[in-house]
């Protein structure tokens, strides 16, 4: 078989929220202009994917990045900007049967199509998403694949074809991991510094035909896809009422800090 | 699988545009009409105030659950010491238990736990499995989640809820993928369904913008991770204080999981595991956090930010701008894409209160905004506002406080 470290990026299309407002008389949302962007950690994920891909090239062996993503057919914008970011290929799932998806069919699905794949090493994942928001994708399809899963990675110590090991930071603790290839880790954003598109990357973004593959194509069952195949619900979705009346401390400063030493002794922090 | 608006119905007033994150809804002629980019979240079904958007066609397993009963609560300790957020667990998991009229239990891997835990018996909970042993003295995915597995197994709790800890928030997937159940991320609020009786895990979503109420269907158990310091930790009343620091004094309420410690394997090989240098940045630990940001001008006026925080016992965050700039390191960054905290006092200096910043901290109990302009975004979130320049007022409040009294 042909030696090449493939590397999978894994990406989802987000709302950018950043245009999201809350009308505070009717408590609804507003949305100005609202865009879907690349979930903000996958850019670190491609990064990081592509980074041990110059690697494993520079070391002598061939590497290669597909990014593969679960979404309405407008996903594939998000596959093309991976590709101006230096993925050498991208798979787009797509079919009406996969909306609604919770974590565990979204998994579900990317195995399915994973295991299409040949001579992968190595899956990349963003820590968390915008809108859901879990970080259990990874996980999730880690067991599925039964391959060891690291999350939340700082920085990768040392990979060759074999292994990896990856520091991670645990709340207050550093914990540094080895374990054997195949694996998957998410990362956040303090792994690396994303570069900006090449030119020749935007060129092949546009250029790239990207192959989009159906419920048949990962030969799946529709009672095991979307919503059908979820075994969670999102049954509500409301806005927190802001019930929050500021209260003003105004004066000079000096009466400002004694007013708000006085709040701080009632709270008793002092 | 559809989604579809009843025509009939539907009086085209676009609310459902308005919560549909995905922009999937337009309306034409004087009706919503979904597009193909709709994901089923369902946002707008409940938006809709005429009931008129439907998802048909889910297919629904039907299963027997009365197997299952009881809240079971994973108790996560790091080298014997019990995290926090268990005992919130376990205070949450008692009222859950007592809404269904059914038990409370606990699930505790670890080692040398003895004069470690009795503090777990302060909260009601009616018994508690152990598995003590050397295999579960490093907080280990895959060695962890089988001893998990096996409990759920064999007891068949209706409610399995764990804290959402960066351990937690991999172990219960993983935990959740084998068992082939539902997992709710990151909840703030669970209540029992009084009819139904069901689980209504309640979690913020679209960077804390939006709640979201999710339920587990198909599968038991309904397993949760829930927020840490989200949940207030309430020993219970007259909890028989039996006075002693051996578990073993409890027999009556204990049960050793039996297991073959050469039956765990695991993938993983710890190298090593230690403090984070310097300073503990655990934001979480903290009940005051002093953040500082853009208006805090430049790295070195961040003594300025943490001389406040040591004078209540605090720590310090930032904003992203100011961890942007290498004004601080990121571990100290509050925010979606930093870190979510909930202390008891959030004190926010020169921080404008970009929707990005305050996602990661408007579930703080109070929050103190100190900014110099008075249309900053941080002050429709705050309890207390002040307009100023706060290298005016901190360096005086800090005074204040060492002199340990005001100057009325
Ligand atoms: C309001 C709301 C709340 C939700 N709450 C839950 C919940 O509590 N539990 C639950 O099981 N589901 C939940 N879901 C469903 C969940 O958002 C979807 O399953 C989603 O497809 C993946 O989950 P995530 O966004 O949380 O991803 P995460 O697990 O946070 O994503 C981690 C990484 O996985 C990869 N990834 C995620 N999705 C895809 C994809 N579609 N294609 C390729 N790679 C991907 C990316 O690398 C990403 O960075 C919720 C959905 C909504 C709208
Ligand atoms: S909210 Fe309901 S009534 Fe209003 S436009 Fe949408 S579907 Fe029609
Ligand atoms: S289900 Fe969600 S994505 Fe689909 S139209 Fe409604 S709000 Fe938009």
């Amino acid at each position: 078989m042909e030696n090449i470290f493939r590397i999978i990026v894994c990406i989802k299309q987000v709302p950018g929220t950043t245009e999201i407002k809350i009308n505070p008389e009717t408590n609804t949302l507003v949305r100005e202009g609202i865009e879907t962007v690349i979930n903000p950690f996958d850019t670190y994920a491609i990064e990081e994917g592509v980074r041990i891909k110059e690697r494993m090239q520079q070391s002598g062996s061939e590497a290669e990045v597909t990014a593969i993503t679960m979404g309405p057919a407008q996903s594939e914008s998000i596959l093309r900007e991976a590709i101006s970011l230096g993925a050498d290929k991208a798979i787009l799932l797509s079919d009406r049967a996969f909306a609604g998806a919770d974590t565990w069919a979204t998994a579900l699905t990317l195995k399915n199509a994973v295991k299409k794949l040949e001579g992968w090493r190595l899956i990349i994942l963003g820590k968390q998403t915008l809108d859901g928001d879990t970080g259990q994708v990874g996980p999730e399809l880690a067991h599925m694949l039964n391959i060891p899963f690291i999350g939340y990675a700082s920085s990768i110590e040392h990979i060759s074809g074999q292994k990896i090991t990856v520091k991670r930071l645990a709340e207050d603790r550093y914990e540094t991991f080895e374990v054997r290839l195949p694996a998957a880790i998410s990362v956040g954003k303090d792994i690396n510094v994303p570069r900006v598109p090449s030119l020749r990357g935007k060129l092949k973004a546009k250029n790239e035909t990207i192959p989009v593959l159906n419920i048949a194509d990962l030969s799946m069952d529709e009672k095991d896809a979307g919503l059908s195949g979820s075994y969670t619900q999102v049954i509500k979705i409301f806005t927190p009422k802001h019930v929050y009346e500021v209260k003003m401390i105004e004066g000079s400063p000096d009466e400002q800090a004694e007013e708000l030493f006085t709040k701080l002794k009632q709270l008793n922090i002092v | 699988m559809e989604i579809k608006v009843d025509k009939t119905t539907c009086t085209g007033c676009s609310l459902c545009k308005n919560f549909c994150m995905y922009d999937a809804i337009e309306i034409t002629g004087g009706k919503a009409i979904i597009n193909d980019n709709c994901i089923f979240c369902g946002a707008c079904i409940d938006a809709c105030k005429f009931k008129s958007i439907e998802i048909t066609g889910i297919h629904e397993k039907n299963f027997d659950f009365s197997a299952y009963s009881g809240v079971m609560i994973f108790i996560e300790q790091h080298e014997g010491t019990v995290a926090e957020v268990s005992y919130e667990l376990l205070s949450e998991g008692r009222k859950l238990a007592d809404a269904l009229g059914s038990k409370l239990y606990g699930i505790m891997p670890g080692y040398e736990l003895k004069e470690k835990i009795s503090g777990i018996f302060n909260y009601g909970i009616d018994r508690l499995y152990i598995a003590d042993n050397e295999i579960f003295k490093h907080n280990i995915d895959d060695i962890y989640s089988k001893i998990l597995v096996q409990a759920i197994n064999k007891y068949r709790p209706d409610i399995f809820l764990g804290g959402a800890t960066s351990f937690g928030r991999t172990l219960l997937p993983k935990v959740a993928a084998i068992i082939k159940t539902g997992l709710t991320a990151d909840c703030t609020a669970l209540s029992i369904d009084p009819e139904k009786k069901i689980l209504l895990q309640t979690r913020p979503t679209f960077g804390g913008n939006v709640l979201a109420t999710i339920i587990t269907r198909n599968a038991r158990p309904q397993m949760a991770t829930v927020r840490p310091h989200v949940m207030a930790k309430e020993p219970v009343q007259n909890a028989e204080n039996r006075q002693t620091d051996n578990y073993l004094k409890y027999s009556d309420r204990i049960e050793f999981l039996e297991f073959d410690p050469l039956n765990f394997k695991t993938k993983y090989k710890l190298l090593s595991r230690e403090k984070e240098l310097g300073q503990s940045i655990n934001l979480s630990d903290y009940d005051v956090i002093v953040s500082g940001g853009r208006g805090i001008g430049g790295p070195d006026n961040f003594s300025l930010i943490k001389e406040l925080a040591d004078s209540l016992g605090g720590v310090v965050g930032a904003s992203r701008a100011a961890v942007d700039s290498n004004w601080i390191s990121y571990p100290h960054q509050v925010g979606q894409t930093g870190k979510t905290v909930n202390p008891k006092v959030y004190i926010a200096c020169g921080i404008s209160g970009a929707i990005q910043h305050l996602a990661g901290m408007q579930t703080s109990d109070i929050i103190i905004a100190i900014n110099r302009d008075p249309d900053a975004p941080i002050f429709k979130i705050a309890n207390y506002g002040i307009v100023g320049d706060l290298f005016e007022i901190i360096p005086r409040l800090i005074k204040k406080i060492k002199n340990g009294k005001g100057i009325t």
